[in-house]
C-alpha cells in the first residue's frame, strides 16, 4: 500500500466526478475546499461495495475540515463554525494555490 | 417552471417510507422459505437480533465517566476509541470510533446526511430524530438552531463543529463534566450521562 497522498494541514478541493450510486460524498461539499484534519486509513471503495464487488485496492480515507460559510454564504452562525466530512481520496484534488 | 432558492427552502421536508412496506413483505417472505427450506433456524435470527438490540447508551456512558476520572485512559480513548473501548470489554464492529471532547469553547454535534450512521455496536440503535430528514439536512445547515431547539442556546464564542458522519467512521462525542462532579464515583458519573450528550445535542447535568 502507499503512502498517503494527503498530510493533516494540505488544503483539498471535494471533486464531484459525477459518479452515481452509492456514493458517500453529499451535493452540499462538492467543489468545496477544505482542509485535511486527519487520514483515517484505508477502506474497501463502498461504491464497488453497494455492487457487490470487492472494492479493493483498498482507497485512502481523510477527515477534510471545512468552514461553514464557505459551505453556506448565508450561514448564521458564529464566522469561524466548522464541519468536518470524510471523503475518499478519489474525490480530492489538492488546492494549495486556489482560492476557495 | 421552477422553482427560485426561496422557493425550494419554502418546502417542508417530508418524511417518506416509499418501499418500505414492500421490503418488510419481501423480507419476510424470504424469512419464510429459509425455514421451510431448513436453511435457517429461527434460533438463529433470534440471536441476530438480540446481538442487535443487545448495546445501548449505558455502554457508552461508562467510557466517557472513565474518561472523565482517568486522564490516561482519556488520552487513549480520544487517539483510539475502539482500542479504548476494549479496555472496557466492549468490541467495536464499525471500522473506527472517534471521539470528539467537547470543551469550555467547542462544542461538537454529529449527524449523519447520508443515512443514519450512529455507532450502534457501542450505543445501540440511534434515536427516531437522528434518522429524520429534518434533523439531517438541519444539523449541518443550521446547527445552532437545532442545538437551541434541543435546549442549548450557544454563545458565539463558543465554536460549533458538526461531524458529518458519512463513511466509514463512527462518532462519540466526549461531553464536559459537569461542575460540582469533583468527588463523585465513577459509577455515579456514568448514571448523568445521557444519549442525547453523547450525540451533542445535550450537555451533562449534574443531577
Amino acid at each position: 500500500m502507499s503512502a498517503p497522498r494527503f498530510a493533516p494541514g494540505d488544503r483539498v478541493r471535494i471533486l464531484d466526478i459525477g459518479k452515481p450510486g452509492h456514493v458517500r460524498i453529499p451535493w452540499y461539499v462538492r467543489h468545496k475546499v477544505g482542509v485535511v484534519e486527519r487520514h483515517c486509513g484505508a477502506y474497501p471503495n463502498p461504491e464497488e461495495l453497494s455492487c457487490a464487488r470487492p472494492g479493493l485496492p483498498a482507497i485512502d480515507l481523510y477527515r477534510v475540515r471545512l468552514g461553514q460559510r464557505d459551505l453556506w454564504p448565508d450561514y448564521a452562525g458564529a464566522p469561524d463554525d466548522t464541519l468536518e466530512i470524510e471523503v475518499y481520496d478519489h474525490w480530492l484534488a489538492p488546492a494549495q494555490d486556489d482560492a476557495p | 417552471m421552477t422553482s427560485t432558492p426561496a422557493e425550494m427552502s419554502a418546502i417542508p421536508v417530508i418524511e417518506g417510507y416509499d418501499g418500505a412496506d414492500y421490503y418488510a413483505l419481501m423480507t419476510r417472505a424470504l424469512h419464510q422459505i429459509l425455514l421451510e427450506e431448513g436453511l435457517l433456524a429461527p434460533e438463529e435470527t433470534d440471536k441476530v437480533i438480540a446481538a442487535l438490540e443487545a448495546p445501548r447508551p449505558e455502554w457508552g456512558a461508562r467510557l466517557v465517566a472513565r474518561a472523565w476520572v482517568d486522564t490516561a485512559f482519556k488520552a487513549r480513548l480520544l487517539a483510539d476509541g475502539a482500542s479504548a473501548a476494549a479496555e472496557l470489554g466492549f468490541t467495536i464492529k464499525e471500522a473506527q470510533l472517534v471521539v470528539v471532547e467537547n470543551t469550555d469553547d467547542l462544542h461538537n454535534l454529529i449527524v449523519c446526511t447520508l443515512c443514519s450512521c450512529y455507532p450502534r455496536s457501542l450505543l445501540g440503535q440511534p434515536p427516531w430524530w437522528y434518522i429524520s430528514k429534518s434533523y439531517r439536512a438541519r444539523a449541518v445547515r443550521e446547527p445552532r438552531a437545532v442545538l437551541e431547539e434541543f435546549g442549548m442556546a450557544l454563545p458565539e464564542s463558543v465554536h460549533v463543529r458538526v461531524h458529518d458522519s458519512n463513511a466509514d467512521m463512527r462518532y462519540l462525542v466526549l461531553p464536559r463534566r459537569p461542575a460540582g462532579t469533583e468527588d463523585a464515583r465513577e459509577e455515579d458519573l456514568a448514571r448523568l450521562v445521557t444519549r442525547d450528550s453523547m450525540i451533542g445535542t445535550a450537555q451533562v447535568s449534574a443531577s
